[in-house]
């Protein structure tokens, strides 16, 4: 069992964060918190500023202004701390393909430092279906047997915070629906907060509990999915997407 | 286990395991320094039979430089390769968002660039003793200092492609293989620092490698250990690494700036 964040810190806190590189502003003065045990979705068409947000969560990527407060770590001087009780997982960035299943999972348990780890090992293996899986080459897996492995490490140090970029992206309808029940009962268990950017709406709808609009690099809209129908009276979170994505107005 | 060793310990594991499941990869390891091996070992006895010199002398002279120099090569082709490897598996983006510090991931590549460079190695020396009867421990403990030396040169020059490497992306992959072997006329690895024109004489003692060969002939040909020149060798070699670092902290930090982390492998 996850150490339990404590009630009155932000797992996430973005305060006036801006990113610009040369000629372009790829992130515009947004301030956000996620709460420890909420799903938070970070939506917006391509170009929008998710990526870059991340890749600053991550400490990938340093803002040009703004503070992020991650876990009560300031990414800014004390990034490692919170790296430590967090993790990451995005089909964009691969585990070395010729190691086995097995042996990516043992080298990012070393990194987090993960006690018990062939146990750990064992029970990410049964709790994403990869038992049989594991003596394979990364390489020779599916995409959607890569997106569950990817998911196996990213809760392999049983993160505080967890940050999903597309986390059921290759993955057929039934073992999608597995995965996103995997999430909700982590979250449930741990008290985790986690940061999800999707273009499945549905996904966005069933496991967030508030939802981020970016366009062009600011925060356009913001609200729990159904104050986001509500508000415009719209039918689906897909529809909203599209109305945001195409509105001129915002 | 401290978990910062344990961390440094992980990297090593994953190379561990890339090596266990890659034989392509553990046959490059010694490819080529025996190659040269046999090539040089084979043409200093040539010489030395067409020109009745001691076998001693031409052995001293590219056997040894042949074996040593390699020393300065596999340390850097081990450093930058081990860094590319993560460039090309996508891995970057996972080792760089986990807690591994800079100077962890560091610590583990350069151990993992030790041990290749000495399994590389093994076969050349025992090559060089069984084929041409020449022995590069032959002169003594001392001769640790020579490797050692040669192994830090290595390193640094690795250093200075991996931070290029932050700097121009996968497109400066090419320097991994070619940065050290363009520095080999200056090193004077085969003939003494006098052989060079005096005008391009200073750019090779800046080098620790032309005071290492010059210690390196003294020590295999008159049998004396030139403490000047190692001490030389080790001075040049500290401040080349300290800059070294200082360039791979700076183009680290402006690549986390310019977003360069994320499509480090485009």
């Amino acid at each position: 069992m996850a150490r339990r964040i404590p009630a009155v810190m932000h797992a996430i806190a973005v305060d006036h964060l801006s990113k610009r590189y040369a000629h372009t502003l790829a992130v515009d003065d947004i301030s956000f918190t996620l709460e420890r045990g909420n799903i938070l979705g970070l939506l917006g068409g391509n170009g929008a500023g998710k990526t870059t947000t991340i890749s600053m969560l991550l400490g990938l990527l340093v803002p040009t202004s703004g503070k992020i407060t991650l876990l009560g770590h300031d990414m800014a001087h004390d990034r490692f701390a919170a790296l430590a009780r967090m993790n990451f997982s995005s089909p964009y960035i691969a585990l070395p393909a010729r190691l086995s299943v097995r042996e990516n999972l043992e080298v990012y348990g070393h990194l987090y430092n993960v006690p018990g780890l062939n146990a750990r090992i064992r029970e990410l293996a049964a709790q994403f279906d990869l038992t049989g899986l594991l003596a394979r080459p990364a390489g020779e897996l599916s995409a959607g047997q890569k997106t569950r492995v990817a998911l196996a490490k990213s809760l392999i140090n049983r993160p505080d915070l967890l940050l999903l970029d597309e986390p059921t992206a290759s993955l057929d309808p039934d073992t999608g629906d597995y995965v996103r029940t995997v999430l909700e009962a982590y979250r449930d268990e741990t008290g985790a907060a986690i940061l999800l950017a999707s273009h499945n709406m549905a996904e966005v709808e069933r496991l967030c509990d508030d939802v981020l609009m970016m366009k062009t690099g600011r925060i356009v809209d913001q609200g729990r999915p159904a104050e986001l129908i509500a508000r415009y009276g719209r039918q689906t979170m897909e529809d909203v997407f599209l109305h945001i994505a195409r509105s001129e107005a915002l | 286990m401290n978990p910062a060793l344990r961390r440094v310990w992980g990297l090593i594991y994953r190379h561990v395991a890339l090596y266990r499941r890659s034989w392509p990869r553990l046959v490059e390891i010694a490819y080529w320094p025996t190659l040269n091996m046999l090539i040089w070992g084979f043409t200093s006895l040539y010489i030395a039979q067409a020109h009745s010199a001691p076998r001693a002398v031409i052995a001293g002279g590219l056997i040894g430089g042949v074996l040593l120099w390699e020393i300065t090569l596999r340390g850097q082709m081990g450093l930058t390769l081990s860094f590319l490897e993560e460039i090309w598996s996508r891995n970057l983006g996972h080792l760089f968002v986990s807690p591994l510090r800079p100077g962890e991931m560091l610590a583990a590549l350069l151990t993992v660039s030790a041990v290749r460079t000495t399994l590389g190695l093994l076969p050349a020396t025992i090559i060089a003793y069984l084929l041409y009867r020449y022995n590069i421990f032959a002169p003594g403990p001392v001769m640790l200092l020579f490797f050692l030396n040669l192994l830090v040169m290595g390193w640094w020059v690795a250093l200075g492609i991996i931070s290029l490497l932050f700097r121009y992306g996968a497109g400066a992959e090419a320097l991994a293989w070619t940065l050290a072997f363009g520095i080999t006329p200056l090193a004077c690895v085969y003939y003494p620092l006098a052989a060079l024109p005096v005008w391009l004489q200073p750019f090779a003692q800046i080098l620790p490698a032309a005071h290492i060969f010059e210690g390196m002939r003294a020590a295999l040909l008159h049998h004396v250990t030139d403490w000047r020149e190692l001490a030389l060798a080790f001075g040049l070699n500290a401040a080349w690494t300290l800059g070294a670092i200082a360039l791979f902290a700076a183009e680290f930090r402006r690549a986390r700036v310019r977003g360069a982390l994320i499509a480090i492998g485009e």
